[in-house]
């Protein structure tokens, strides 16, 4: 979990600099946008990567859920009355929900983007741009002048967040990398990262369907 | 052994001969042995884990008996060793301060009032060495200097430093590092554990102790157990006061059904009242909390000068106050023995200066050690147990002083036994504070353990041996025997009894009953009046007891009031021995201060020409006063005299 | 102060229990909650009822056996403290209580408010234990320790193994009970000889009892009575992760002469 869990976060930072570019609305960040993408489902090393990452989700999925199912047979019997919230966080505790959250969201979110990139229909699913690549730009922009769909992205993106802001610092503990000196820094990276990262994923929609 | 009861009443400790210094190696070199092949036919029963039960199950375990180790606890870990706070005492001079086998010994015997055997006292300086260094390497994480060398601190009634401490937790460390010990020789199959199990009666056949009736806590169910010798490492009794430090299940049952069985109990009146324990606070109180010895090395203990003075402590000046034990012990200060300091805190209470709401107690203030060394330094040293105070009282300790007053800690009393721990009975080996060798009328702090430790590491492995060595082709002893037969049922019939008097009173209200009166009659001081009435009415109680106590559910289940109420029973016929003791010692020693005899200042008055024996106890029937058999105690090496701290 | 408390009752192992109310009042602030427990026992005593059964034994916050879950957390509310150590003064005279068993598959309940957590010592004799025999070791100052290292051991010694922080996982993980003796024995020289294998042996064992496994919320570290850092389940997660890779599991060899 942690192993993945680190990577997939390494991960995020990569899709967020792919995705900062959609702030260029016009038909110059069009251009460039979409030969990024091309770039990205075609040079070697980042499709090494991508499969790297297919693993880490399909991994992290399906231990994060049978590890869930072996905790919940450790308790068959539950309290009558409990307090976690005393000793533990919210996300701490709720992370095989947000995961699967985060799981439906990423089925969504590829059946748009992704699957058009990759497969999609030319001339239905996806168009050509000026410089004749594939026009993911234009299927974004689309996307996200729905309203359901931009609120739906960004609850996802606070799902994330609260999943980042144990999972950062959980992921550390797991490998073992524990010191009274450097935690106190991985936590505050952390929660640093937990915010800022699905921030920024966040604003991008919002800031599309108002002035894109 | 029958026949010395009928013979004599001279009790034989089977000391080797020649001189002190020698006799244990000597012994070690000359007892018999039990060959690897032949130790795997011998089975030993050790009841009890604490310090002195646990390192001997682990001990001949390694060695190569079958151990079969018992406990009433959940878990072995939980025995009450594990409560002790400061320190083991050893003699390894790392201080530099002149410390010897010799000033070890010699400190433990005067401490003890010059009422313990001298070779055992001896082999126990002797061996105390070892035990760090065993412990050491077990893994017990003694306090350390920034050399990474042991640390010590100095304890009460001695003159030098050479009490090992882990925090205020060093039981807890050691009777850890004894039960991992266990643990390891679990996993081998060396011992086989019964937790949750509580020893009932001593099976004796062909007059050798050769199993046990036990009932299993959880189920209910009584079982036997057979074994070519049983160890008997059970703990004191100090809850026959109700109020004590002990930990709520610590009890008498295994000594006493022993006792029962014929083995002799010496010395039952010699119990450790320890001068700092937190004051009872109401009617509700369920156990007291003790105050670890060590605060005496920088706490100051007084009293103010004017008699029922309500003025807060702090706003009492140093003028008005009253260091009583510097006062009257200059030598020794603060750090006087336990029994001095108890006294002497009693007698100020009695007097009419104690402190707190009931009165009944004394302060023990930091506030010099503070200015001198620092809240930080201070905190450092005492943290823990400063926290424990201000958590049970809701006073905070670094403010204001600690109010403190002796409460029943140890019993040195207990079962006799012979240089090799064994008891009058064959088979049957005592070890630890069940036994009552080596403290005699009183326990130096930081003793208890190192005892615990001795027997169970370093002496019973050497000494059992000499007995087993008859056992090698004996097999092994079967449990279908009309002695365990017999056994089982006066078990099962005095359970039965408790279960079925349709009674209407709960155990504790005996068991309070039974505490106060021994408190009152056979606690901190004594005298001939009281003893007698107080044997009377404990007997009164006993009867009271057995007709109109409650046990409610039923034999065959875990149930707590029965395993309670069968612990008081023996705790009742235990008192009124107690009593019996306290009454024929016309003298005054140790912890056993009777107010006919004392020195004018108010000091305990030895008589050596008719008392330097240990008086061991042979049962006669319940309500039937027991019968006295002496151990005279020779001092070779060591002058008696008249202990002074002054 | 007059109190209206909820407990857990369970017959035996194999039974039904449940939550049965009892008022209960005339109770003193200074008490324990354990007193306030003997107040209650008494009570149904004298009216002919079964007492509540639960684990106790020192009373002084250090043989680990008092094992309540009290509204909602093991140990009660309050912070480094064990059932015993917990004082009316914490609650407020009207107040309800519920007081529940420590729940985890491995530790099954007895009877009423009493588990059995034989778990923790079959942990322990996978390996939580120096291979020493008694007799004649070393001079105890042979081996100079850093002082610091011995400290750090002996505040992961100071675990007394009460369960709490099994009772406090979502997970019922027995991770820092696990790790707390892991780290005891490996920061000293004397405890690294073995402790490749103690790490792996001891994680067996506690999955093998049924333990869950650790998400690290912390939970643990925030009701263990004795403050015990879940710094030690990252050591021994480090420990663990370094052994597994490393271990080659011994040929077996006999004979000699």
């Amino acid at each position: 979990m942690a192993a993945t869990g680190l990577f997939l976060c390494i991960f995020l930072l990569g899709h967020l600099a792919g995705n900062l570019q959609l702030f260029m609305t016009d038909e110059a960040g069009k251009l460039q946008f979409n030969e990024y993408a091309k770039f990205m489902t075609t040079f070697p090393a980042v499709k090494i990567l991508s499969y790297l990452t297919y693993f880490s989700i399909v991994f992290h999925a399906i231990d994060g859920l049978l590890l869930t199912l072996k905790n919940r047979k450790a308790r068959p019997v539950g309290y009558a009355y409990s307090r976690p919230d005393k000793n533990s966080s919210f996300p701490a505790r709720n992370m095989a929900i947000l995961g699967s959250l985060m799981l439906v969201f990423i089925v969504l979110h590829m059946s748009n983007f992704w699957v058009k990139m990759h497969w999609g229909e030319l001339n239905v699913d996806i168009w050509l741009d000026a410089n004749g690549n594939r026009d993911l730009h234009s299927v974004v922009m689309h996307s996200f002048k729905q309203l359901w769909y931009v609120i739906v992205y960004v609850l996802c993106m606070v799902a994330i967040g609260f999943h980042l802001w144990h999972g950062f610092q959980s992921g550390f503990q797991s490998l073992g990398l524990n010191h009274p000196r450097y935690t106190p820094i991985v936590e505050k990276t952390g929660y640093a990262f937990a915010v800022i990262v699905p921030a920024l994923f966040g604003i991008i929609p919002v800031y599309i369907y108002f002035f894109g | 052994m029958s026949e010395f009861r009928e013979k004599t009443s001279i009790v034989d400790a089977r000391v080797p001969e020649g001189p002190l210094a020698d006799k244990w190696v000597e012994h070690k070199n000359h007892v018999r042995l039990v060959s690897p092949g032949n130790k795997r036919r011998i089975d030993v029963i050790v009841v009890g884990t604490g310090l002195a039960g646990a390192s001997a199950a682990a001990s001949l375990a390694e060695m190569g008996y079958n151990v079969k180790s018992f406990c009433f606890q959940d878990s072995p870990r939980r025995a009450h060793s594990i409560a002790a706070q400061g320190g083991i005492n050893a003699a390894k001079n790392y201080q530099n301060d002149g410390d010897s086998t010799y000033r070890l010994f010699y400190d433990t015997i005067k401490g003890g009032d010059y009422r313990s055997r001298e070779a055992n006292v001896y082999r126990l300086a002797e061996v105390s060495a070892s035990i760090i260094d065993q412990c050491v390497a077990q893994g017990v994480p003694f306090a350390r200097d920034y050399g990474g060398l042991l640390d010590n601190r100095s304890f009460g009634g001695v003159q030098v430093s050479r009490t090992f401490y882990a925090r205020g937790q060093t039981g807890q460390q050691l009777l850890l590092g004894a039960y991992s010990a266990m643990s390891r020789m679990i996993a081998k199959g060396g011992i086989k554990m019964y937790n949750r199990h509580e020893m009932l009666d001593v099976v004796l056949v062909e007059g050798k102790a050769r199993g046990i009736i036990a009932r299993n806590l959880q189920t209910g169910e009584i079982e036997r157990h057979s074994a070519h010798a049983v160890v008997l490492a059970t703990g004191g009794y100090g809850n026959v006061f109700f109020l004590s430090t002990n930990a709520m299940g610590s009890n008498v049952t295994a000594a006493w059904k022993a006792h029962k069985k014929g083995a002799l109990f010496a010395n039952p009146c010699f119990t450790q009242i320890h001068p700092t324990c937190i004051p009872v606070s109401g009617d509700h109180q369920s156990k007291l909390t003790l105050m670890s010895e060590s605060l005496r090395n920088d706490g100051r203990i007084w009293v103010p000068k004017k008699k029922g003075d309500t003025r807060k402590p702090i706003d009492i000046p140093e003028e008005e106050r009253d260091y009583y034990l510097e006062r009257r012990y200059p030598a020794f200060g603060n750090l006087v023995p336990r029994d001095v300091a108890s006294r002497a805190a009693k007698e100020r209470c009695d007097a009419g200066y104690g402190v707190g709401a009931s009165k009944m107690a004394v302060y023990l203030d930091f506030k010099d050690a503070i200015n001198r060394m620092g809240e930080d330094v201070v905190a450092s040293k005492y943290g823990n147990l400063f926290q424990m105070y201000e958590k049970i009282t809701d006073e905070n300790p670094y403010k204001t002083p600690m109010r403190i007053y002796p409460a029943v800690h140890y019993t040195m009393g207990g079962l006799w036994v012979d240089y090799n721990l064994m008891s009058n009975v064959e088979g049957l080996f005592v070890l630890g504070e069940a036994n009552f060798s080596d403290h005699g009328a009183n326990r130096l702090g930081a003793s208890a353990l190192m005892q615990g430790l001795a027997d169970g590491y370093f002496v019973l492995p050497y000494t059992i041996g000499d007995y087993l060595a008859d056992d090698i082709r004996t097999g092994a002893i079967s449990t279908q025997s009309s002695e365990f037969d017999a056994a089982e049922k006066e078990v099962k019939n005095r359970l039965h009894q408790l279960m079925n008097n349709g009674g209407t009173k709960p155990v504790d209200y005996y068991h309070k009953k039974l505490g106060k009166i021994i408190w009152e009659q056979c606690g901190m001081s004594r005298n001939a009046e009281g003893l007698k009435q107080a044997i009377a009415d404990i007997n009164a109680i006993r009867e009271d007891f057995w007709k109109n106590v409650r046990v409610p559910g039923t034999e065959g289940e875990l149930n707590q009031e029965l395993e309670k109420a069968g612990r008081v029973a023996d705790f009742i016929e235990l008192g009124a021995l107690m009593c019996q003791d306290a009454l024929d010692r016309n003298e005054s020693c140790g912890g056993h201060f009777r107010e006919e005899f004392q020195t004018p200042e108010g000091e305990a008055l030895r008589d050596d020409d008719n008392y330097a024996y240990v008086a061991a106890w042979e049962y006669q029937g319940a309500g039937m006063p027991a019968r006295l058999h002496k151990e005279e105690l020779h001092y070779e090496n060591i002058k008696m005299v008249q202990r002074s701290y002054k | 102060m007059n109190l209206k408390l909820k407990i857990w009752r369970q017959k035996g192992p194999k039974d039904n229990g449940k939550m049965v109310d009892y008022p209960i009042s005339g109770i003193s602030p200074d008490m324990s909650f354990l007193e306030m427990m003997d107040v209650l026992n008494d009570q149904l005593v004298e009216k002919g009822d079964l007492p509540v059964a639960f684990d106790h034994d020192c009373r002084e916050g250090i043989c680990g056996s008092c094992s309540m879950y009290i509204n909602g957390e093991p140990h009660g509310p309050g912070r480094g403290i064990t059932t015993c150590q917990l004082h009316m003064r914490s609650f407020a005279d009207g107040d309800t209580i519920h007081i529940e068993p420590w729940r985890a598959a491995a530790f099954p309940v007895i009877k009423d408010l009493v588990t059995d957590r034989s778990a923790f010592d079959r942990i322990i004799q996978a390996g939580g234990f120096i291979s020493v025999n008694s007799g004649s070791p070393v001079d105890a100052n042979a081996i100079p320790i850093d002082k610091h290292d011995s400290d750090r051991a002996f505040d992961a010694a100071t675990c007394i193994g009460c369960g709490a922080c099994v009772a406090a996982c979502k997970n019922a993980s027995a991770m820092l009970f696990t790790s707390a003796k892991v780290s005891h024995l490996s920061l000293l020289p004397q405890g690294q000889v073995e402790s490749r294998d103690r790490v792996l042996a001891m994680i067996n064992q506690m999955d093998e009892e049924g333990f869950g496994n650790c998400t690290n919320t912390g939970a643990c570290e925030v009701e263990c009575p004795k403050g015990i850092s879940i710094e030690n389940i990252a050591r021994m997660n480090r420990q663990y992760l370094g052994a597994a890779i490393s271990y080659s599991p011994p040929k077996a060899t006999g004979g000699g002469d």
